[in-house]
């Protein structure tokens, strides 16, 4: 079996891995860190996601073969260094009411966390009418920047809200 | 999941030469829909050459056969090429392509080779329950009379009905951008419009790339109509889904005259489909919405659809006016 090593919420890891193992698999089965959630398995829900390398990742699409020496950090990881362990897109999540069975929510707040970096480094969406200025980070555009976060609970409005507040209080990541 | 044996080399020879002297070998790039087709078992490789750790992550400014153009290197993320400058400024088809493809986490992991290489998302070929040409060549085609809303409308044949998922590949095509590819028999060029196929009676091969051939870059010529072009897509939800239809277009006008256009649909054939009819009827002609109409059903007195299929004509036609008057209007 091949060897990794994996760098997860600080921590560093080296194991043998299947070759079939995708990220999320050896991120919860391995590691027994469940924050990455097995929602759908086929790429289709966010709720697996992560950031890896500094940027959000679906961790169910990834063989851990394929991501080897990668840095991940978990939505049990974001809190570190922050007051109360909370990290303040997670804080903000709460005082939003931006979920109800909690499910979705380790991959928002991870998605979240990706976006506000991708929205500082002046990423173009989908929704972005002049690809040449700078992106006005209005409502279509925080949604369509969270589209690949599904929440069946339909949390949606204060998903939006708990961002939205994130983007006005400088993103803080 | 099938057991497979992994390699991950460092230099384009080693990973061409592992692929092509096995038969029973896949490149395996972003994984975004190979480690899906995986668990689903719709592929079964025996030799997995994992492409990321190949030197081709860089965009460059590239002097080719006289003329300038931006070199995509093919692990260049899509992401990352969406949010380039040069192609923000110069190529917008594409990067309006990027950004309306799958979501942000897929686009950080999905590689511009990669997402060329892409199978169709037919619901059939991703059941391995069911009969499929594409899956398994001669078991027959479950969506000629299943589920069609995803079907082809042009050409498209009695073996296989299905469409090519790629957003990119619409955009390139409409760029006049090229692939280069390196195989067993060397280096080579090939106009994206070229990289696919139509199904014909051999529909599981999706383009004409040889086994083992690898798509190192993707080459984009800076043009008047690729610096005026955009990309529109409908689907059935406003994020995070494959085109029901989709149109790249670019347009250089002399005044109101039509001076050059490029017309390419998304999601209507087995392959990016240039719409060379359509172009040609327009070019020489006063621009105007009658002018696209009418070219666009010159273009579709080809289409053939079923009662699942019919509202992709008037769907494309309308999308293809809707471009063309937003890049006659200055709109990008």
């Amino acid at each position: 079996m091949p060897t990794v090593s994996f760098r997860v919420d600080g921590v560093d890891h080296t194991l043998d891995v299947d070759v079939r193992t995708t990220v999320l698999d050896l991120l919860r089965e391995r590691l027994g860190n469940t924050a990455p959630k097995k929602g759908c398995d086929h790429g289709q829900c966010g709720s697996c996601t992560v950031l890896l390398d500094g940027r959000r990742h679906l961790t169910c699409l990834a063989l851990a073969v394929s991501y080897d020496g990668a840095e991940v950090v978990t939505a049990a990881g974001l809190g570190e260094g922050h007051a109360d362990g909370l990290h303040p897109v997670a804080d903000a999540f709460l005082r939003n009411d931006a979920f109800q069975c909690g499910y979705c929510t380790p991959g928002q707040v991870c998605s979240a966390v990706g976006m506000l970096d991708e929205l500082r480094e002046g990423h173009p969406s989908h929704v972005t009418e002049d690809l040449d200025a700078e992106v006005d980070p209005d409502d279509d555009e925080l949604r369509e920047r969270m589209s690949g976060n599904l929440c069946r609970c339909g949390a949606y409005v204060g998903i939006l809200a708990a961002v939205r507040e994130c983007v006005a209080s400088g993103g803080e990541a | 999941m099938r057991p497979f044996d992994y390699l991950r080399p460092d230099d384009v020879a080693t990973a061409v030469r592992a692929v092509a002297d096995d038969p029973d070998a896949r490149f395996l790039a972003g994984g975004t829909n190979l480690v899906d087709h995986l668990k689903l078992g719709v592929a079964r490789p025996g030799l997995l050459v994992d492409v990321r750790g190949l030197p081709l992550h860089d965009v460059e400014v590239a002097d080719v056969g006289g003329g300038t153009v931006l070199r995509v290197g093919a692990n260049v993320r899509n992401s990352d090429l969406a949010a380039h400058p040069v192609v923000r400024r110069e190529f917008p088809a594409v990067a309006r392509a990027l950004v309306s493809a799958a979501s942000a986490q897929i686009r950080h992991q999905a590689t511009t080779g990669g997402n060329l290489l892409q199978r169709t998302r037919c619901v059939y070929f991703q059941d391995v329950s069911t009969p499929c040409n594409k899956r398994e060549p001669g078991s027959g085609c479950s969506a000629v009379e299943g589920f069609a809303r995803y079907n082809a409308v042009l050409g498209a044949s009695p073996e296989c009905v299905t469409v090519h998922p790629s957003d990119l590949a619409v955009a390139l095509a409409a760029v006049d951008a090229s692939v280069v590819t390196d195989g067993p028999a060397g280096e080579r060029r090939l106009p994206v419009a070229e990289l696919h196929r139509l199904p014909g009676d051999a529909p599981e091969k999706d383009t004409v790339l040889e086994h083992g051939e690898l798509i190192t870059a993707v080459e984009l010529p800076a043009s008047p109509v690729a610096q005026r072009s955009t990309y529109y897509k409908a689907r059935d939800r406003a994020s995070y889904a494959f085109a029901l239809a989709s149109v790249a277009a670019g347009l250089e006008l002399d005044g109101d005259v039509v001076r050059d256009v490029r017309i390419v649909w998304g999601g209507v054939a087995h392959k990016p489909w240039r719409a060379l009819r359509a172009e040609e009827a327009l070019r020489g002609e006063r621009f105007s919405e009658e002018a696209v109409l009418a070219a666009a059903d010159a273009e579709l007195e080809q289409a053939e659809t079923s009662p699942g299929t019919a509202f992709k004509v008037p769907m494309v036609r309308g999308a293809t006016a809707l471009v063309l008057g937003r890049l006659a209007g200055g709109g990008r």
